[in-house]
């Protein structure tokens, strides 16, 4: 039902390229684990290797303690959501979650039953009569969600599940996977590149960068004290300021050397670390918040970008006066 | 004006092509010895005596036997190399397509004394079987050639989730592959029964005691011009345009 898994110095090479840079990972049983990274860092290389779709150029793979070398995909207790829901056109949806089911010697009274338990978990009760081709792009991730998860797969791999659903259908989708995970309590392992998506489902995040791993810890750590700048940079928007004896471009600072990350929304009024007078250069509503960008009165040169609050009055050309809440310094 | 010519040009051309099988089907009715006009008159007779010569009636049976299982082995044969070719990358993928396809644009005659030669050598006595390897071989570059056009990327992805999901690789073949590709699969075979019951040069240089219809028609054709011939002909135009009317209403129809 689940397992834990253990990457242990795990190496892809194709030919001169490196896809995989010795990468150790362990990940524990029931955990909703999200991989993510640009396109190329190595996630989607992975998920391959967990599943068992590639074996790896060196190190070893354990699922639930049990070495995966050699092991084909339809042996191994993985399952995976495929990005393109690869559902088999010419069944019904009942027969489609069925399948491995079928593949495992279950009579047909029985994984009906099951089939259509599977369906309603995912909300389409009463519907295993239909054709994939009926579906929208959101029921079908639903249905390739059930299919993985009839089987009762100690870890299930999610490849991109949602990257071809509409924004507002993502978000739902996100929240619906969470619960099932919560409910099922499989291992998930999700890759994406969405950061707000890794944000929203991840019990950890596991920051990809170029084969390697950047950062891994669940995602308040991952945001608020990136290890690394790329890890800082690809979470979301930041302000980096170069730190040097102690004076950063706008005055003395109390933080070590190295590159001082400041998020937008951390920069407000009342912030400790002082940064001081900002002139407003640049103003936008955004909704949820106004995306400022200021320069420090001693430092015209440096932009920062500032998320303030709706109800802060921002005026062009006027001046605030700035601090950072929280930040982080980086010394690569 | 234009209209009305376009019409009428593609009055003509309809009735190019179907004015000799009309001939053809309408004096297998003729009242007379000769299927040549005056049209005398109209009688069944031929058919009856079509009907009730049992060389003739041997050999539809024996081109149905030979369409249908020849397309069987051709079809089966053409899909698994092409099932192979789309799903691996080898050395010489392409020449190993090339020579796949290549049959296709030797003449039937060629093949036919390629092959009369080689069962000569091997000493396989000429019979039924051996016109129904002739057709597997002028057959399966269609077969394989359709399918390998049919098969594309969500074939591809859903054939790696079956194996992901337990299915070992001949339950992958049998209950994803094929019946995904069902309408290029039952094209190809249709298309290479209907073939193969026409086939003339080929069944006649590879069979000699059981022939099948088209070299029986021919051996009566030697004995001079018939209603009778006329209306064995009719019958295969029957069968031939059932078939396309089957493929029409079958398996073109439900292609989304």
């Amino acid at each position: 039902m689940t397992a834990a898994v253990s990457i242990q110095a795990v190496s892809q090479r194709y030919g001169q390229a490196t896809a995989l840079d010795r990468v150790s990972l362990e990940i524990e049983a029931g955990e909703f684990v999200v991989l993510l990274g640009p396109s190329g860092c190595g996630k989607t290389t992975l998920l391959n290797l967990i599943g068992g779709f590639t074996e790896p150029t060196e190190g070893a793979i354990l699922i639930g303690g049990r070495d995966m070398a050699g092991v084909a995909p339809k042996d191994r207790p993985t399952t995976t959501v495929f990005q393109d829901y690869a559902l088999f056109p010419h069944m019904s949806l009942r027969d489609n979650v069925a399948f491995g089911l079928r593949m495992r010697g279950i009579d047909r009274g029985k994984r009906a039953a099951k089939a259509d338990q599977m369906l309603a978990l995912v909300g389409l009760e009463g519907r295993g009569d239909r054709r994939p081709h009926e579906l929208s792009g959101g029921q079908r991730q639903r249905v390739a969600l059930a299919r993985a998860l009839a089987v009762e797969p100690d870890v299930l791999l999610l490849d991109e599940p949602l990257g071809a659903l509409d924004l507002k259908l993502r978000r739902q989708m996100q929240d619906e996977l969470k619960a099932i995970q919560r409910r099922v309590g499989t291992t998930f392992v999700h890759v994406t590149h969405d950061q707000e998506e890794a944000m929203a489902i991840a019990d950890r995040i596991v920051v990809m960068n170029a084969g390697h791993i950047e950062h891994v810890g669940p995602p308040r750590e991952v945001y608020l004290q990136p290890k690394t700048l790329f890890t800082a940079g690809f979470m979301g928007e930041i302000n980096r300021i170069p730190v040097a004896g102690g004076r950063a471009p706008f005055g003395p600072v109390d933080v070590p050397d190295g590159t001082l990350c400041i998020r937008p929304e951390a920069i407000t009024p009342a912030g400790a670390l002082r940064i001081g007078p900002c002139k407003v250069e640049d103003a936008a509503f955004f909704g949820a918040h106004i995306r400022v960008h200021v320069s420090p009165l001693a430092a015209t040169d440096l932009r920062l970008i500032v998320h303030l609050p709706q109800s802060q009055s921002v005026e062009h050309g006027g001046v605030l006066d700035l601090g950072a809440e929280t930040w982080v310094v980086l010394t690569e | 004006m234009i209209r009305t010519l376009s019409w009428a040009y593609l009055a003509v051309a309809y009735a190019f092509v179907f004015l000799p099988v009309a001939v053809l089907v309408a004096f297998s009715f003729q009242d007379g010895r000769l299927p040549v006009p005056p049209f005398k008159g109209v009688t069944l007779d031929w058919y009856a005596k079509v009907l009730g010569n049992d060389d003739l009636t041997a050999a539809l049976l024996n081109s149905l036997l030979v369409a249908v299982v020849s397309s069987l082995v051709a079809l089966i044969l053409g899909f698994l190399a092409a099932h192979a070719l789309a799903r691996v990358r080898l050395p010489g993928s392409a020449l190993m397509r090339g020579v796949l396809i290549a049959p296709m644009t030797v003449s039937y005659l060629i093949v036919a004394l390629g092959l009369l030669n080689l069962f000569n050598l091997t000493g396989l006595r000429l019979s039924l079987l051996t016109a129904g390897i002739g057709h597997v071989v002028v057959n399966l570059p269609l077969c394989f050639a359709i399918t390998y056009a049919a098969m594309g990327d969500h074939q591809r992805s859903a054939e790696r989730a079956a194996r992901d999901l337990g299915a070992p690789e001949w339950k992958v073949v049998t209950l994803i592959s094929a019946p995904m590709l069902a309408v290029p699969l039952a094209a190809a075979f249709f298309l290479s029964v209907t073939f193969s019951w026409d086939e003339f040069i080929i069944a006649f240089l590879l069979t000699r005691f059981d022939v099948t219809l088209p070299v029986e028609i021919w051996s009566m054709l030697k004995s001079g011009l018939s209603p009778a011939t006329n209306a064995v002909g009719s019958l295969v135009f029957l069968v031939s345009v059932t078939l396309v009317i089957l493929l029409e209403l079958t398996v073109f129809r439900k292609r989304p």
